[in-house]
């Protein structure tokens, strides 16, 4: 049918494409000894010193590294699970290990490596049902843009409830923990540092501060780098890794922390598993735990050991006082109602930002007239519509109960499994009565300053 | 010159009947083809919107769901006024392009064509940052307006800001297509209007711009759609209160099996079959195929000075604009660290030096993909748009609305139903599943970007007259040599069109093909350019990366150009 358009175009055209088609395949032709394969959301920075160093261990072994966001590795792995070819999945969040161990995907393996303490801060380093491991760890904290700090002359912030401060406003971002493993995990250490109520009360006088919830949690650093936002909401190894790249920014672990450790798995019928448990044993091993303070990947090693080797300043979180979290972290209570704070999150905060911020800047505006000339009628109103704003549509003693947080996890793996209603149908009714709230909210604070 | 505008479609459809079963069996490979590389993978990842999540049972409940949720119906209503605005603005960056390139002589009209194709290939992520560190609230014209004037422009802030860009970006679906549609007109159309007295504007608005609709329709059709299925610009700039980036949200959530993100993917192919049924009800009855061919185009008027360069003023301003984001890019690629100020700290060329120790692979596998990604697409593209314009054949406009509808379809549900239908079978002779092979990364990019090919192709087609075709067969040519000699060679300009938009997107895409990438030798550029997105120190080299992209991009529709315009003159028709 396409001879005739324009005989050059199309021979030019068939041409390029079968010589590049063959290329290709000849590329591809190169045999290959022994291949381990590994499906990670790590940067490169991060894999290609781990894969060079593996692969000098190892002549006769060649890593192949597959990127791919957590939530495209989770789905890979379970949707190619019939026939895997994947042998390891390394990834950060350890909520991404449980969600492919719920699955029935990943397989046991015992460390051989010793020296490798039991906790970090008050999470333990490995899965203690043995299904995944973790390499390093890394705790939350604020990083700010310095040059954006100056401009707008906002002081820097030292813990988590300076951000809840006016002088913030439209300056801060953060990830949802729909998106972010990692973000979930700060946002359950809140609610469980602060109790369900408190710690939705702070998180939401925060997150009226934001500017943004990014989509993904590099999003987060990738604004502060650029001044899009000048305070972030992050996990460690982004701050310290935007310094070494040379972006004006600041990284501090505000007092209230929790350590989560980032994990490796092997995954369930490994076509090379014996070679995964090699690579394993090589992250934990001395020279894999030194690589660990490269300055591009500047992950917190898991042996205490290693940080003799570290940097002046390094964190370290076997003795550093402020990284020693008193707090016990509760996994169960987590792991039962995981998605429903992730969907109340976005309810609450993600999909209603404009309504949230709104009523944040009048409470604000009312707030600053008050402290200039006290009036106890405003101050009454200014309360009740902070009140409002903190109001949640969920009792802590619902959201624990795993029948009602069944809605939001109802993944049927019987036929005869039964769960009621919908995660769809119950959001719907949140959504009306955050909407409602957050507009009465602006209200009060608003007729508040009227009375002024 | 009289026109010979054809009016006999019904009696010769009557003739044609008896003929059809070539096209029929074409209809029917095509319709075997998509069922299995669209509709069966997309089916099995959506069919949960019609599931009951407690029983397993099926039912529409999710829809009614769906209905009662303000946050959906809010965000229907936003992804609509967003994307009906988008048409309008896109409209007004597009049309002068258009027009001053085709009507007038004027030197560069190639280059112009080409940089306002280069909109349309942003890079994924890259992209966003040098549009955030540019117009961003903080970018780079907001410091200097603050600094010199006091005061900010929230460029892309809310729905208005997702309004610009978008128009921004996908403008050059509107230019490309008018552009082929204008150069198609018969001549002789404007000379008896010309002679009977009409001129300038009125002549524009009565003759030219009437003729020139179906690439009009064709590229503002798109942009309506893409703007309304498109999650990027609402991601970047945090508007999650529209219906794409609502699908994609909730369907990318760590561990939650939600139906109501497939709902919402059902509900925009809905409705953009639905649209597109209203743009198909706005074309009928009309017709726009002219039978004169040897004038190919408008007349080409030379320009007085002062019009020149009250011309190149407009055409210059609208370029800066539309290209700040990709010079934002280039900067980027150069630049030691920029933050927070207007131009960056400083320049170096190291990230170029990084990126191409690793980068050649990434550019002939996007090459390849794209490339032939864009063949298939205007193979098809051609064959459907004859099936539905020139048969009867039953079911013909279902295979038009099944091939438009894979516009809605996030990129995510293919990858996932792409694993979900090809894993299990292996590539004949290996043991290598089919959907590791990197051929279907390709048919991924070919039906995620055959509706680009097909409206081309459809605009075309209706500017062709039927009586050519008529002609031609009375004379005893055969069907296929009538396609082969007269249709498709008076399509050329259309398909082109075609393959360059599907070519320029497909090189970027990467929803779908960060799903199926199995072996890093096998990964397109885009997702190279996810790979040092994922770190702070990889921002220089990702920018980079994109730049290439563009580059290349840039290189084949220029070529794209410079060809048709040869082929033009060699076959004597300027």
């Amino acid at each position: 049918m396409f001879n005739n358009l324009s005989n050059k175009t199309v021979k030019c055209l068939a041409i390029s494409s079968l010589a590049l088609a063959v290329a290709s395949v000849s590329q591809t032709a190169a045999a290959a000894e022994q291949t381990l394969t590994i499906v990670t959301s790590f940067p490169s920075d991060l894999t290609k010193v781990f894969k060079a160093e593996f692969e000098k261990l190892h002549p006769d072994v060649k890593l192949e590294v597959l990127k791919k966001k957590t939530s495209a590795g989770i789905k890979y792995i379970s949707e190619t699970a019939a026939n895997n070819k994947i042998d390891l999945f390394w990834a950060s969040a350890p909520d991404a290990f449980e969600v492919l161990k719920d699955g029935g995907l990943l397989q046991k393996y015992s460390v051989k490596v010793n020296g490798i303490p039991a906790k970090v801060g008050s999470f333990p380093i490995h899965d203690p049902e043995g299904y995944y491991k973790g390499f390093a760890a890394a705790g939350y904290g604020i990083m700010w843009n310095t040059r954006y700090t100056k401009a707008k002359k906002l002081p820097a912030p030292t813990n988590w409830s300076d951000l809840e401060k006016p002088v913030y406003f439209n300056h801060v971002g953060m990830s949802a923990p729909s998106r972010s493993g990692t973000t979930h995990l700060t946002v359950e250490t809140i609610l469980q540092a602060d109790g369900w109520g408190n710690g939705w009360g702070s998180l939401k006088r925060m997150a009226g501060n934001f500017k943004s919830v990014t989509e993904r949690s590099f999003g987060v650093p990738d604004g502060v780098n650029s001044g899009n936002f000048g305070v972030g909401i992050v996990i460690d190894f982004f701050g310290l890794s935007s310094q070494g790249a040379g972006f004006p920014v600041e990284f501090i672990y505000p007092p209230a922390t929790a350590l989560v450790p980032a994990n490796i798995g092997i995954v369930n019928n490994a076509p090379n598993s014996q070679m995964a448990g090699e690579f394993i044993e090589f992250l934990l091993s001395d020279h894999g735990q030194e690589l660990l303070l490269n300055p591009k990947i500047r992950r917190l090693p898991v042996n205490p050991d290693t940080y003799a080797k570290a940097p002046e300043g390094f964190p370290n979180p076997f003795q550093d006082s402020s990284l020693q979290s008193s707090l016990h972290f509760d996994l169960k209570l987590s792991k039962n109602r995981y998605n429903l704070v992730n969907s109340l999150f976005d309810v609450m905060i993600t999909y209603r930002m404009d309504d949230l911020r709104a009523a944040t800047k009048a409470i604000h505006a009312a707030q600053k007239a008050l402290s200039e000339t006290p009036n106890v009628e405003a101050a009454a109103l200014v309360k009740q519509a902070r009140t409002l704003v903190a109001a949640l549509p969920i009792t802590e003693a619902d959201a624990n109960n795993p029948d009602i947080s069944a809605v939001f996890t109802k993944k049927r793996k019987k036929a005869t499994d039964k769960v009621t209603g919908r995660q769809a149908e119950v959001e719907a009714k949140w959504d009306a009565f955050v909407v409602a709230n957050y507009e009465q909210a602006k209200d009060l604070a608003e007729q508040a300053l009227s009375k002024m | 010159m009289p026109s010979n505008t054809s009016t006999r479609k019904g009696l010769f459809r009557l003739d044609f009947s008896s003929v059809q079963w070539g096209p029929g069996i074409v209809a029917t490979l095509i319709g075997v083809f998509l069922l299995i590389v669209l509709v069966m993978p997309v089916a099995k990842v959506m069919y949960v919107a019609f599931q009951n999540p407690d029983t397993g049972a099926l039912t529409i409940n999710n829809f009614i769901d769906f209905f009662n949720a303000a946050l959906f119906r809010e965000s229907f209503a936003n992804s609509f006024y967003v994307a009906s605005m988008s048409v309008i603005f896109a409209t007004i960056i597009a049309m002068p392009l258009a027009y001053f390139t085709t009507r007038f002589n004027f030197a560069g009209s190639t280059l112009i064509q080409t940089l306002g194709m280069i909109p349309l290939i942003m890079p994924p992520f890259v992209g966003a940052v040098a549009m955030q560190l540019f117009f961003g609230g903080n970018g780079s014209v907001n410091l200097l307006l603050d600094d010199y004037f006091g005061f900010t422009v929230p460029f892309m802030e809310g729905l208005n800001g997702v309004i610009l860009v978008q128009s921004v970006h996908f403008f050059p679906f509107i230019l490309i297509n008018l552009s082929a549609s204008l150069n198609n007109i018969d001549r002789s159309m404007e000379e008896a209007a010309l002679n009977l007295g009409s001129s300038g504007m009125r002549l524009f608005r009565r003759i030219v711009f009437p003729l020139a609709m179906p690439g009009y329709i064709a590229g503002a059709s798109l942009v309506f759609l893409k703007v309304f299925d498109d999650l990027g610009t609402p991601l970047l700039l945090n508007v999650n209160n529209m219906l794409a980036p609502q699908a994609y949200l909730r369907i990318t959530s760590v561990g939650i099996s939600d139906p109501i993100g497939y709902v919402i993917s059902v509900i925009l192919v809905l409705f953009s079959l639905f649209s597109m049924w209203v743009s198909f009800l706005a074309m009928k009855g009309k017709d726009y195929a002219t039978a004169q061919k040897g004038g190919g185009g408008l007349l080409r008027r030379d320009l007085k000075p002062w019009e020149k360069f009250g011309c190149y003023a407009v055409i210059t301003i609208i370029l800066l604009f539309v290209l700040a984001p990709h010079t934002a890019l280039g900067l980027l690629s150069i630049s030691t660290v920029w933050s927070y100020s207007p131009l960056p700290d400083g320049y170096t060329l190291d990230h170029y030096s990084e990126v191409f120790a690793t980068a050649n692979q990434y550019i002939t596998n996007t090459l390849l993909y794209a490339g032939l990604a864009g063949l298939i697409d205007i193979i098809l593209g051609t064959a459907i748009a004859y099936i539905v314009w020139r048969t009867k054949i039953w079911g013909r406009k279902a295979l038009d609305l099944v091939a438009m509808g894979a516009l809605a379809i996030p990129g995510v549900v293919i990858g996932i139903g792409y694993l979900r239908m090809f894993y299990d079978i292996n590539l004949p002779f290996s043991d290598v599943p089919m959907a590791t092979w990197w051929g279907i990364m390709v048919i991924a990019l070919a039906v995620r970007r055959l509706p680009y090919a097909l409206r081309a192709c459809v605009a075309a087609l209706q500017q062709v007259s039927l009586s050519l075709e008529e002609a031609a067969e009375s004379l005893g040519a055969s069907k296929w040599s009538t396609i082969k000699r007269v249709v498709v060679p008076l399509m050329t300009g259309g398909i082109l069109a075609g393959f360059v938009t599907s070519f320029a997107t497909a090189a970027v895409e990467l929803s779908a093909t960060i799903m199926l990438v199995a072996k890093e030798g096998d990964a397109p550029l885009a997702y190279g350019i996810y790979v040092f997105m994922q770190s702070a120190a990889g921002r220089g080299p990702g920018a980079a990366l994109g730049i290439i992209a563009v580059v290349i991009v840039g290189l084949g529709t220029y070529a794209s150009h410079v060809i048709i315009e040869r082929t033009k003159k060699a076959n004597g028709l300027k």
